[in-house]
């Protein structure tokens, strides 16, 4: 398909993204990072049935975080794709990461 | 097990004032399971507090230690090489072990992270239930065992009251009926007839009407 993505975006692969964790996302930002988004399947379509679904719940619980530490909660997102889904896989990188200009550098990394 | 809520993050930072040198000290038993203050929950925090700190441009030392019980001094005793290295030890444990450690080092500000709440079980993957209230003088045998002490809101010994409408009770449609689940179980374990014994008032001296509590048993002393 030849897309192309914003060069900012940082790719961590997981075997699904039920792994993902909250403390996962947390170092992310320890680290310095302006904005994390979780990349899964659509959901319905996990094959291991919930992952996604549950990434989802962990990633609405690391916004409420983000918002009690004065981060925000618009710096972590999750979205849905299928792995034949390039263009939403670009599109998706394109949004996150104007959304995150528009939010400036994290106030972490001073 | 004993089940806590996480208190406000907000309400933890005012808590430590100018405090910056952190030790976070998380439980391995129960809070460990109803996912308030294990070492998970220690390393979430803790990372809160660092985010924070970071965003705010301060010097701070935060450290992440999990005691496998903060009940017993035994445990305790493993943060004495360290704990001296701290202006504050955030304990996440349920309130007996804050206050244990809070004994074993006198010198120190030990603080809660955790509100301590009941003594429960565990419906579903990250859903706990009340069940018990400790009140020292356990009816279970005369109800089916449910027990009405911690389950019922008014606590009733011969139920269910007024308030009891399709199982359910009046402070929230979502809260079972305890006095109906008992004649649920009484019908379904064929001891119906029990519920014709009234159960006598309650002598809440063994709960903690009678004051603290203590249990002592000198076969196991060493």
């Amino acid at each position: 398909m030849r897309l192309s993505y914003p060069s900012n975006v940082k790719v961590v692969k997981l075997p699904c993204t039920g792994r993902v964790d909250v403390l996962l996302i947390l170092r992310a930002f320890e680290s310095g990072v302006d904005g994390v988004y979780v990349a899964g399947c659509m959901e319905g379509e996990c094959h291991f049935l919930r992952g996604n679904l549950r990434a989802r719940r962990r990633v609405e619980y690391v916004k409420g975080l983000l918002e009690e530490v004065g981060l925000g909660g618009g710096r972590v997102e999750m979205f849905n794709m299928s792995a034949s889904q390039g263009q939403r896989f670009a599109q998706f990188a394109r949004e996150m990461t104007e959304r995150i200009r528009l939010l400036g550098p994290s106030p972490v990394r001073k | 097990m004993i089940v806590g809520n996480r208190k406000d993050f907000k309400e933890i930072l005012e808590k430590l004032g100018p405090r910056r040198r952190v030790l976070v000290l998380g439980c391995n038993e129960c809070v460990t399971v109803c996912g308030v203050g294990g070492e998970r929950e220690v390393g979430v925090l803790a990372s809160e507090l660092r985010l924070f700190w970071k965003k705010e441009g301060e010097t701070f030392e935060v450290r992440e230690h999990t005691l496998e019980r903060q009940c017993d001094c035994e445990y305790i005793d493993q943060i004495r090489g360290f704990a001296d290295e701290y202006d504050v030890i955030l304990s996440m444990a349920c309130g007996a072990g804050v206050q244990y450690v809070s004994e074993a080092y006198k010198t120190k500000l030990v603080l809660p992270a955790v509100n301590t709440t009941f003594l429960g079980v565990t419906i579903e993957q990250g859903v706990w239930s009340e069940r018990c209230q400790g009140c020292g003088a356990c009816i279970l045998d005369m109800t089916a065992g449910v027990c009405p002490i911690a389950r019922c809101a008014k606590s009733l010994l011969n139920g269910p009251c007024g308030g009891s409408s399709g199982g359910k009770c009046e402070i929230d449609n979502e809260t079972d009926c305890a006095w109906q689940l008992i004649v649920d179980r009484l019908k379904e374990s064929g001891q119906m007839e029990r519920y014709e014994e009234i159960l006598p008032v309650k002598d809440w001296r063994s709960g903690r009407e009678g004051g603290p509590r203590k249990r002592v048993r000198e076969d196991l002393k060493l």
